[in-house]
């Protein structure tokens, strides 16, 4: 369906990408969002919070992270598109509730603009170092979604992409920017709202009585029934069965999560996205995400006047990993190069994927700035070798 | 592709940022380029050096950190003696003449006025920074005038449109009046000089 116009700002912008993902929220038809304002992505719900009084969204500003992930899950579940905003600090304290949103299966984005870490870390200065926990950060098995933009446009035109995935397999979505990316300004395009797709919440046909808000129906996502819409179910971070009810058991713990892992293991080839470029003949691949793609970019360049054969794959869907393409290529080149604003965090992904067949040489920064592109020519030159 | 590159420096407070954004829009959305804008985000409080950088592109700009300074503005002191090693010989220095006292090297094209002065006898110091973007403007020929116009109406608070536009052709004219055609004196050209590959 089309979305709501009264969320769209339809025209030619020069905004930094916080306002970007602001905009692309309300875009994509976002009307809650409840957050702990936090460095480097204030200006994320400076904007939603001055413009959500014009199209009937509710911004509150929360005791603290905890409370924040609370409520977005709470009014996903009255059928609300929501979303949160945070920065690493507040990224760790909304863990636990990132992981009843997987159980409880309640679609939502939230916003992770990196900065320096760890704890307080560089508030004010870049970082990509929360990418694993992104993948990893709440406890226990599940799968879930995460993006990574590289400009202004991009996270406007992602943010979209995230309320729609989140949608579809009713799971939290991660939008993971960098403050690079967040405190970037350049020109953004946003189209009418009769060229913005957007995915509804799927609700029940079913009348109340015979309706169990777990029931797959041979399908991969069960469908869904608003809270105070007379459906009377319960939902819990327990392990449940398709009735919500809580069990205890093994036999129930391999249905619950097993659903959990697969509904996204099953689907991946859809929800995998990332861009190529120069990859046919390539001797050294180079895998980039967020603002190191475009860091990336001149080393790349510069590494080809030297006569290297570089191709490139930049994330955007960052989690799930493209682990068949990664293993397809690691056959067929000499090395793949993995700069990134982390001490090393997915190129042990890309190592594990390579498994063997071509090692993965990580071009580490432990965040406050980005990459000296020579860092990047020169571990491109050692992988060519 | 040419490739530009500016730093606008000053104090926090003197609307550093407000300027380094007319000219990003000015040059992307009103004369259908690329500009990829950064501002420093320390703890510039209020009085203390402040900062942003532009990058200008006909085409997509990959690279958005600076890599060589083809024109510095510098509306403070303070401003000018961080960045003056950063700028090309040949990159030109736009300063307020009453704040900063630029040692240049030689051959290098600076360009100075007294925006802040101006911006008191237009009755409101606070627009100091549009009468240094007017003179800018005439100083580098980056887009056309109506250009910088539409940026600078589209920027403000509204309201202040006619207030800012003033303080923009104050600038503008100021340099028209001081340099003639376009030349300070001895200097063989106002354009931005780098042409590079993006």
């Amino acid at each position: 369906m089309k979305t709501d116009p009264a969320g769209v700002l339809t025209g030619a912008h020069y905004l930094d990408g916080d306002f970007a993902a602001g905009e692309g929220a309300m875009a994509a038809g976002c009307r809650f969002v409840a957050g702990y304002p936090i460095t480097p992505s204030t200006e994320v719900v400076e904007r939603i919070a001055r413009r959500f009084p014009m199209m009937g969204g509710t911004f509150i500003q929360m005791e603290d992270e905890l409370a924040s992930m609370a409520a977005v899950v709470g009014a996903s579940w009255t059928g609300t598109k929501s979303m949160t905003v945070t920065s690493g600090p507040g990224f760790s304290l909304m863990m636990e509730n990132i992981g009843l949103a997987a159980m409880m299966e309640t679609p939502c984005v939230v916003v992770n603009v990196q900065r320096g870490g760890p704890s307080t870390g560089l508030p004010t200065m870049t970082g990509q170092a929360d990418m694993m926990q992104a993948r990893w950060g709440s406890h226990g098995d599940y799968e879930l979604i995460a993006m990574s933009p590289k400009s202004p446009q991009e996270t406007f035109d992602l943010m979209i992409d995230a309320f729609n995935i989140s949608e579809i397999y009713r799971v939290p979505v991660l939008f993971m920017m960098d403050e690079c990316v967040g405190h970037m300004t350049e020109k953004v395009i946003i189209p009418p709202a009769e060229e913005i797709e957007i995915v509804a919440r799927k609700l029940t046909d079913k009348k109340p009585g015979e309706y169990w808000p777990y029931e797959l129906n041979g399908g991969d996502i069960p469908e869904f029934a608003r809270a105070g819409d007379g459906y009377h179910f319960h939902s819990t971070g327990l392990t449940h069965d398709y009735r919500g009810y809580p069990e205890m058991s093994a036999e129930c713990q391999w249905d619950c999560v097993g659903h959990l892992v697969n509904k996204i293991h099953n689907n991946v080839d859809d929800i995998v996205r990332f861009e190529e470029e120069e990859i046919e003949g390539a001797d050294v691949v180079v895998l980039t995400y967020g603002i190191t793609s475009r860091v990336a970019r001149l080393g790349i360049e510069m590494a080809r006047d030297k006569g290297i054969k570089v191709g490139s794959i930049r994330l955007i869907v960052v989690w799930p990993f493209p682990e068949k393409r990664i293993r397809e290529l690691a056959g067929k080149i000499k090395g793949f190069v993995v700069p990134e604003i982390n001490l090393g965090q997915m190129v042990l992904e890309v190592e594990r994927c390579a498994a063997g067949q071509a090692p993965a040489i990580g071009v580490p920064h432990p965040g406050g700035g980005v990459h000296d592109p020579n860092a990047i020519v020169e571990a491109i030159v050692g992988a060519a070798k | 592709m040419s490739r530009k590159e500016i730093r606008i420096t000053g104090f926090g407070g003197q609307g550093v940022v407000l300027s380094g954004h007319i000219i990003g829009r000015a040059y992307s959305i009103d004369a259908g380029n690329e500009a990829t804008m950064i501002q420093s985000f320390g703890p510039e409080a209020r009085g203390s050096a402040c900062s942003t950088t532009l990058v200008l592109s006909e085409g997509e700009v990959l690279y958005p950190y600076l890599q060589e300074l083809d024109a510095l503005v510098a509306m403070s002191g303070d401003g000018y003696e961080k960045y003056k090693d950063d700028l090309n010989d040949d990159g030109i220095l736009v300063y307020e003449k009453d704040l900063v006292k630029p040692t240049l090297k030689e051959g290098q094209p600076a360009y100075g006025i007294t925006s802040t002065r101006i911006a008191e006898e237009i009755g409101r110091v606070i627009v100091q920074n549009i009468v240094m973007l007017g003179f800018f403007a005439a100083v580098t020929d980056l887009v056309t005038k109506e250009q910088w116009e539409n940026a600078i109406k589209d920027s403000v608070p509204a309201g202040t449109e006619e207030l800012n536009l003033k303080a923009f052709r104050a600038g503008w004219d100021y340099f028209d009046e001081h340099y003639d055609g376009g030349k300070p004196a001895g200097q063989e050209t106002a354009s931005i000089p780098a042409e590079k590959a993006d």
